[in-house]
């Protein structure tokens, strides 16, 4: 049986994971979907597995006890990858895992509105995020649209690359974007995030003018992006554009180091360490000084 | 804390707990010369008396609340009417690594000679044991319930705010109105209404005679003393013990010491469950403190110092000591003396005031296992008050836990309760609700779930000792689908319920004509107008609760049996019963498999939480309303204690994974590392138990500091208790630890001594407890969204 870990089948969306009780990604208490797929390759990637569109066999190795039940279903030399879905069937302890689970809008609002009583309590909602949520755009609207007409408070999260038509459509039917910005020199964003900036950066411009309630995240990786020069870059960026309404400073940390390895790439970051948090006191007050609302990992 | 109370908090936690003699050998002494020459109550009446009459008086240095049950602090007396030590109890009680009692020599030889030959064969637990039927014996050494009254009195009550306006010459003002009022032409219970009557009075009597050495050891302290601060102080206390408890108090100071003396006498006429507690302390002391403040008797730095001192005397009375079966059961000092805050008037207004705000930083600053606490939380609870406790619950010691004073209330007018006393009433031991001053709310014992699903899965039999111990309820091939075990579970548990409630008629009766608590009776309403006792009907309202432990565990057995069994068809019933009487020896695969891939309770998941919703309505409807002896009903309640741990050891592998002897779940928290959907599932899930239903329901979640920091950390546990008590949650309460902070506390005890944690509705010296019982709290999950 290979269902094929390419293309989600149409009128579905492909997701990742469903983070409920997220603190992070917009106010209140929310849940976060996470789709699967993102146009770029950034080196502290937290959720490197969500990159790719594809589905993933993956296998968490402090889970597997080698009772080598998955081995008994492929032949010498067989890839297991070829029968995924009873490769993950057969194991008994949840190290095998297919990453990568396509949903329609009814399915997957069943599951988002389950913490409902919470995002009334918390002022919270839903975010979509990733991955790219800009990658499966009809998918994407589809479901903002679903969730709007529930009431429930919506947020976009993109690292802002994709279609400008796709990015305003979706963003028309969220009461809150999250858009990322990650380097203001284009050779440099290319190096660490496998892509240019000019796209992204026009994308907020446009975005800016037709949209009321933007926030900006800024990962913080030291040695790569947190240099005065770039964050003095980034805030008079940010200043210019109408619709933004705080900057949130996320502090890098080294969670994704292990999952790079899970799926067996290189982690180029391995030296990095954690910018202490006299530095970001100091990176928030550099964005209040040009007007910006800054927050140290979301939190006013 | 000022000078003085930091020196007594620092004296009452580096005292060590004893057994004292004292109170054995006085009711040993009294027995034996007034035996059979009185009517039960009077005889019991004067005994306590007696004990009042003789027992040592202490007053400590700085002291400004007096009062100790036994001759010095955590010097624990004993009730040999009730439950008579042997001298290997007491000899395993000195020398058992955890929760040690000091017990000297001379102790043992006193018993040896002088306790044990008088009341063997006549304390009530040997009459108890000879009394109940074979059947009751049979399920409960096999682990299917525990009784709470083998060896402690019925207790489980809380004082309302009756003695803040009346004093004792008053109470028994009101029992000699009641005497008047006897008609014997027309009533056949007149004369033993008579007796109890009378035995109310000399338990007044009694404890006014306590007050009263109190007065005079202040009185002999105060002239030898050379500090004149002092000797102010002491003559100060003298006048308090002479004005109260026999009359109404005028102030703040009064007020303190007339409750600890009513606690002093109630815990001492009987060793009754939970202790006894204030209840609403901030509601009732508010008029007095009020009226210190403004007519400038009382400062707010005096009305600290007072409370603290209070809190030092509860710190003081270490739990009395078990024997038997129950000293795993539940090993703890803690007494069950449960502070309720904030809540609600009997108005239905907000309960909550300056003096809540001020014993939550004394609870914080203090921080000492006794008193417990918990606050009251209804819709009108301000926002602030609530997160000034969620504040005090991050610092990590475990309380105060937090209760959904509106549900409290509900439940309570479901029983029947009228809407003012429900509203008065609130939350005492662990999470059982009762209305304060006006019920007796016993709780039986424990009920093991799991073992009733093993039973079912045997054909009644017991696995572990191969004995036929239930009915014949079906082999496990009989069974086509989930229904039918259910069916076969349901017999299996009515079997026992019926067991287990017959034995407790009897016991009800064994307490109501052998062993009545006139004292405590003068305090519930409405012993002196129904002129009966406590233990035989007399309060207004009387529920008996049994608790039932384990469906979390339960649950997931059922659901894994139901995905593998019979949708999946991945193996036949019996195979899976084999793999569990071999405690999957040889099949971890399998074992892994029930672990990792069925669904569980505690995600949201209805393929789980469905079966604990159908298994929730039986036991509701299997318990809830049947008869007691005393006018009163039986109610469920999910509630552990600490006797998950033993449930478990009695219990052989299940079908959630577990493996034989580990614990069971505790409450109704999901099984330990079984949520892995977020706090927010764990509570949906909760949530779908009807919680009204119940006399109180224990959810313990797990937090990680850092989830906790800062406001933001604040208001998101405020958001999900407020959306929880929505949802009509009972009770919930946190442990903020890391499993590494408590795995470095297994290995270093020594360092980490002050290390609280909660346990099950209390909290706990985390190296005090058994190594099973830290096993399971660090297993229990650990919420952090950053861990994936």
């Amino acid at each position: 049986m290979n269902t094929g870990l390419g293309s989600v089948p149409a009128g579905k969306g492909r997701i990742f994971n469903i983070q409920r009780y997220s603190l992070q990604d917009g106010p209140g208490l929310r849940t976060t979907v996470f789709l699967k797929g993102c146009p770029l390759d950034c080196a502290w990637c937290h959720n490197p597995e969500s990159q790719s569109l594809a589905r993933e066999l993956i296998t968490q190795e402090n889970r597997c006890i080698a009772c080598g039940s998955c081995f008994s279903l492929c032949g010498p030399g067989e890839d297991p990858s070829s029968r995924p879905e009873a490769c993950v069937e057969i194991c008994p302890t949840g190290a095998r895992q297919l990453l990568g689970r396509d949903v329609d809008v009814d399915e997957l609002m069943d599951e988002v509105l389950r913490d409902q009583p919470f995002f009334d309590e918390s002022g919270g909602g839903v975010t979509l995020s990733g991955g790219e949520p800009l990658l499966q755009p009809v998918f994407v609207k589809d479901m903002l649209a679903a969730l709007r007409r529930r009431s429930v408070h919506t947020a976009l999260d993109t690292c802002g690359l994709g279609r400008l038509e796709d990015l305003l459509e979706a963003a028309a039917l969220a009461d809150l974007v999250l858009f990322d910005l990650k380097h203001m020199d284009d050779v440099k964003h290319r190096e660490w995030t496998g892509a240019g900036n000019a796209a992204i950066l026009a994308n907020l411009e446009s975005l800016g003018q037709v949209h009321g309630q933007i926030w900006i995240r800024v990962p913080v990786i030291p040695g790569v992006n947190d240099d005065v020069e770039n964050l003095e870059a980034t805030a008079r960026f940010v200043a210019g554009i109408p619709g933004v309404r705080r900057l949130d400073l996320l502090p890098y940390h080294s969670t994704g180091a292990a999952k790079f390895r899970r799926i067996g790439r290189q982690y180029l970051l391995d030296h990095v360490q954690p910018p202490t948090a006299e530095r970001m006191v100091g990176l928030a007050d550099l964005f209040r000084a040009h007007g910006i609302p800054a927050t140290i990992g979301g939190n006013l | 804390m000022n000078e003085r109370t930091a020196r007594l908090r620092q004296e009452s936690l580096d005292a060590i707990p004893s057994l004292s003699p004292e109170r054995a050998e006085l009711i040993t002494a009294f027995y034996r010369e007034h035996l059979g020459k009185h009517a039960i109550p009077v005889m019991r009446a004067l005994a306590f008396k007696y004990i009042c009459q003789h027992k040592t008086i202490w007053i400590g240095e700085g002291e400004l609340i007096v009062g100790e049950r036994g001759p010095r602090p955590k010097a624990v007396p004993t009730y040999p009417e009730l439950t008579c030590h042997s001298a290997e109890d007491l000899r395993i009680l000195d020398t058992r690594p955890k929760t040690r009692y000091q017990v000297d020599e001379a102790m043992i030889r006193v018993y040896e000679r002088e306790i044990i030959p008088f009341w063997q064969g006549r304390s009530l637990r040997d009459q108890l044991f000879q009394t109940l039927p074979q059947a009751w014996h049979d399920a409960y050494e096999a682990g299917v319930f525990t009784e709470f009254m083998e060896q402690r009195a019925p207790g489980h009550t809380v004082l309302d705010d009756k003695i803040y306006r009346k004093g004792l010459r008053d109470f028994q003002a009101d029992i000699a109105c009641s005497k008047a009022l006897l008609d014997v032409e027309k009533d056949p219970e007149a004369e033993d209404k008579r007796a109890q009557l009378e035995a109310m009075d000399i338990a007044c009597e009694a404890l006014i005679l306590l007050a009263e050495r109190h007065a005079a050891e202040a009185e002999r302290l105060a002239a030898q003393t050379t500090n004149a601060t002092r000797a102010a102080e002491l003559r100060r206390i003298a006048e308090v013990c002479r004005r109260v408890p026999a009359q109404a108090p005028r102030d703040f100071h009064e007020a303190l010491q007339y409750y600890w003396f009513c606690h002093q006498g109630v815990i001492t006429e009987l060793n009754g469950w939970d202790a006894f507690s204030p209840g609403h302390l901030d509601q009732h002391l508010w008029p007095f403190y009020q009226r210190g403040l403004k007519e400038g008797s009382l400062t707010r730095e005096g009305a600290r110092e007072l409370l603290e001192c209070f809190f030092v005397k509860f710190n003081n009375h270490t739990s009395p000591s078990k024997v038997g079966v129950t000293a795993a059961e539940s090993g703890t000092y803690t007494d069950f003396a449960n502070l309720n805050l904030a809540g609600l008037l009997p108005d239905g207004s907000d309960g909550s005031n300056e003096l809540t705000d001020l014993l939550l930083d004394i609870i914080d600053e203090m921080h000492l296992l006794q008193p417990s606490s918990n606050v009251q939380v209804s819709r009108k609870t301000p926002d602030a008050t609530l997160k000034h406790a969620l504040k005090v619950i991050r610092n990590g010691y475990g309380f105060p836990s937090l209760f959904n004073a509106d549900a409290v209330v509900e439940e309570q007018l479901r029983q029947g309760k009228s809407l003012e006393d429900a509203r008065a009433g609130g939350c005492s031991g662990c999470v059982e609700v009762g209305a304060f001053g006006k019920e007796a709310y016993i709780l039986t014992g424990y009920f093991n779930l799991s073992k009733m699903l093993e039973l079912a899965l045997h054909d009644g039999l017991d696995p572990r000792t191969g004995r036929q111990l239930g009915p014949h309820t079906g082999a496990p091939e009989s069974f086509r689908n989930v229904d039918d075990l259910l069916q076969a579970f349901e017999a299996q548990t009515h079997h026992f319920l019926d067991i287990k409630i017959r034995g407790n008629q009897v016991i009800e009766r064994l307490y109501a004509t052998r062993m009545p608590a006139p004292f405590l009776s003068v305090l519930t309403d409405d012993c002196i107008r129904k002129g009966k006792d406590y233990n035989a009907g007399g309060a207004r309202y009387n529920n008996t609760f049994i608790q039932a432990v384990g469906i979390g565990s339960l649950t997931d057995s059922l659901s894994a049996i139901q995905q593998l069994v019979f949708e999946r068809g991945d193996l036949a019933l019996p195979e899976l019963v084999s793999a569990l009487d071999v405690d999957f020896e040889g099949q971890e695969v399998l074992r892994q498999r029930l672990l990792n891939k069925t669904p569980k309770y505690g995600n949201d998941d209805a393929a789980a939480d469905d079966l604990m919703v159908r298994v929730f309505r039986f036991l509701f409807h299997a318990i809830d309303g049947r008869p007691n002896t005393k006018g009163g009903a039986y109610r469920l309640e999910m509630l552990p204690t600490t006797c998950h741990v033993y449930f478990g050891q009695v219990c052989q592998a299940s079908a959630d994974g577990r493996k034989a002897g580990e614990p069971l779940s505790e409450g109704i928290s999901p099984v330990q590392g079984a949520d892995r959907s977020g706090p927010t599932a764990v509570l949906r899930s909760a949530g779908k138990m009807d919680h009204v239903k119940t006399g109180g329901t224990l959810l313990n979640m797990k937090f990680t500091p850092g989830l906790l920091e800062g406001e933001g950390g604040i208001d998101r546990l405020h958001h999900l208790v407020r959306t929880y008590f929505k949802m009509d949650g009972h009770h919930i309460q946190f442990n903020v630890v890391t499993a590494a902070k408590l795995r470095e506390a297994q290995e270093k005890p020594e360092s980490h001594r002050d290390l609280i944690v909660r346990v099950a509705g209390y909290s706990d010296y985390f190296c005090d407890l058994s190594l099973e019982l830290q096993d399971e709290i660090i297993r229990r999950t650990e919420h952090d969204t950053f861990a994936q």
